[in-house]
């Protein structure tokens, strides 16, 4: 730094400080020790029964006593010593009190950026932030920070993963964002109604707790399948309810938005050229209403629906936004006929089709679902033929990304296939020619 | 971002990934060799099991139980001569091939851009014959592209070369 960049240099130091987390996060492990003991409880209830009976009040009364500070000590000390900054190119955050972690993430391996805000954290007004990066632990998150900060920080890591010069990232604030869907909750709703799953484990959870009770006559049996039945009954239906509301997808220059959830609230933000996957399924009672669910895969994110249900057409302009210049392909190409022998019926269901841009692969007869990778996201490209596939000159050919996830286009006749892997391989290395850089804005 | 070979560069893949027919190269004969002489020692132990021991308490006609695992070793021997012989690889322009498999064959093509890491391993009945492999990772995990039972110097030599053109390709996630 020369003597004019003085000024800038001290608001770089300050920039590039050590933050802290907001004051209440040590409350966010408050209830550990409690739920510590209801897992013991109920793991062996009798024996909890007995030691319960076995303690006096002055001895509850002391353990409580020594508990308490001893938890309060530890949530103090661990938010004490994790602090976070922004540097030009990094993400660093160093937490630890006697085994000291510190984690670099670079800002322009960046994948995605959630920011969550569960029930309890939006009362007191704070947020979880959570950069996705390949590799990243689930300890590498930001909680809690203040709404506002949380905000603001999203915008000037974005700012600065898209290139803009460290000097201006933290001032060019929040890119415009425009709304290219949202979800009804009548649609939702009906959606829900229409899905085989919620009805398969509703169904399960009132039928086999009162079967059970008639054969074995046992209240215990009883409860531990049918809680947890009535647990995943829930969750399928209510808790995706709640979970999808409002769902809203969003376009701005720093990516794609998607924001949903009633009691919780999640966001997260994935920038442009960080999609791997794009799959369209379709479940058989969705098919006469036209709709479908789209999901998506970014490498190291866990979420993976784009569109929890939508028309076809709407769909498929998000997915044209979220994969620029691909459409999606409408006639795909069948087996040949005697693939049959291999998959009876179900082979129908199989198709792949090669455009400029994507490889599309879809399987299933009943819940169609077509997967589109585009040519650039290709890892590697692999061939495999089994002895009975061979006697019917067919193979498969699986095409790998870097989610984690392998789209496989089943049962191609056995010279297409070849010609298939090798033109492939081709295409997604000449695929990345006019990939979009990194850092997208730069 | 890519620095590939300009021959290639036309996007009608089929005729220009036909138009370079790639050039093998199998395993050399080491692999097989610690194969069948790990089969045979290990097959050989179970066969004196099975043929002293129930010759020994239930009378010498039992004996004959070792048959059992001889047939499994002939069986092998010839098993591990087909497998090895299935391997082979082709170092290309843009990336490598890997084929292996009798029953279940299997293609791998990893462009060399996509490279992530290589490893060369070897392990300490590899190393006593003289033996390595060369695994190559991308960020796709199940890209399943090793090359086991390399002479050590060819291996280092493959890891050379692939980390080289790697970087030269390199275009990552």
């Amino acid at each position: 730094m020369t003597a004019p960049g003085a000024a800038d240099a001290v608001r770089e130091e300050r920039w590039v400080t050590d933050r802290r987390l907001h004051p209440i996060t040590p409350f966010r492990r408050a209830w550990a020790p409690v739920a510590v003991l209801a897992g013991w409880a109920a793991h062996d209830p009798n024996q909890a029964q007995e030691q319960l009976t076995r303690l006096t009040t002055t001895m509850l009364l002391a353990g409580l006593a020594v508990l308490v500070p001893a938890a309060a000590l530890y949530g103090f000390l661990s938010w004490w010593f994790t602090y976070f900054a922004v540097t030009d190119s990094e993400l660093r955050i160093r937490t630890g009190l006697l085994f000291r972690r510190t984690a670099h993430i670079r800002l322009e391996r960046i994948q995605a950026v959630d920011v969550t805000r569960p029930l309890l954290a939006r009362v007191a007004g704070v947020a979880k932030l959570r950069i996705d990066v390949v590799g990243a632990d689930k300890k590498d998150e930001l909680a809690f920070l203040g709404e506002g900060e949380a905000r603001a920080l999203r915008a000037e890591l974005l700012a600065r993963a898209a290139g803009f010069a460290p000097e201006t990232a933290h001032e060019v604030g929040e890119a415009p964002a425009r709304e290219l869907m949202h979800v009804p909750p009548r649609e939702l709703a009906l959606s829900l109604v229409l899905t085989g799953a919620t009805w398969g484990s509703l169904a399960a959870a009132l039928v086999v707790p009162p079967v059970l009770w008639l054969l074995t006559q046992s209240v215990w049996t009883v409860l531990a399948t049918g809680l947890p039945l009535l647990g995943a009954a829930g969750a399928s239906s209510v808790g995706r309810f709640v979970a999808e509301y409002d769902w809203t997808v969003a376009e701005s220059p720093d990516g794609l938005r998607i924001d949903h959830g009633l009691l919780d609230r999640t966001h997260e933000t994935v920038p442009p050229g960080r999609v791997q996957t794009v799959r369209i399924v379709e479940p058989l009672l969705w098919r006469r209403r036209g709709w479908v669910r789209v999901e998506l895969d970014v490498a190291g994110s866990s979420n993976s629906v784009l569109v929890p249900v939508a028309p076809r057409a709407v769909a498929e302009d998000v997915v044209a936004r979220v994969l620029p210049g691909v459409s999606v392909p409408r006639s795909l190409e069948r087996p040949p006929r005697r693939a049959g022998w291999c998959v009876p019926l179900w082979w129908r269901g199989y198709g792949i089709e090669v455009t400029g841009t994507v490889f599309a692969a879809r399987h299933g007869l009943l819940r169609r679902s077509l997967s589109l990778v585009p040519h650039a996201k290709v890892q590697s490209v692999r061939l495999a033929q089994g002895p009975w596939e061979r006697l019917w000159r067919l193979s498969d050919v699986h095409v790998d990304t870097g989610a984690d996830k392998t789209v496989t286009a089943r049962l191609r006749d056995a010279e297409g296939a070849a010609e298939l892997l090798h033109g492939q391989a081709e295409r997604s290395r000449t695929g990345r020619r006019d990939a979009l850089p990194d850092r997208w804005m730069a | 971002m890519e620095t590939g070979s300009s021959q290639n560069s036309g996007t009608s893949a089929p005729t220009t990934a036909s138009g370079a027919e790639p050039v093998w190269t199998g395993l050399p004969s080491g692999l097989l060799r610690m194969r069948r002489l790990l089969l045979v020692v290990w097959l050989g132990l179970a066969a004196l099991a099975a043929g002293v021991l129930p010759g020994v308490f239930a009378g010498p006609p039992w004996a004959a139980f070792a048959l059992l695992p001889l047939a499994l070793l002939v069986w092998g021997w010839v098993l591990l001569g087909r497998n090895w012989r299935s391997w082979r690889y082709a170092e290309r322009a843009d990336d490598l091939l890997i084929s292996r498999g009798v029953l279940w064959r299997e293609e791998t093509v990893v462009p060399y851009g996509r490279m992530q890491l290589v490893e060369v391993t070897s392990g300490p009945v590899e190393r006593h014959f003289g033996l390595a492999s060369v695994q190559l990772h991308t960020a796709a995990a199940a890209t399943d592209a090793t090359i086991p039972g390399l002479d050590p110097a060819e291996a280092e030599r493959l890891r050379d070369r692939l980390t080289e053109l790697g970087e030269a390709r390199s275009a990552g996630l």
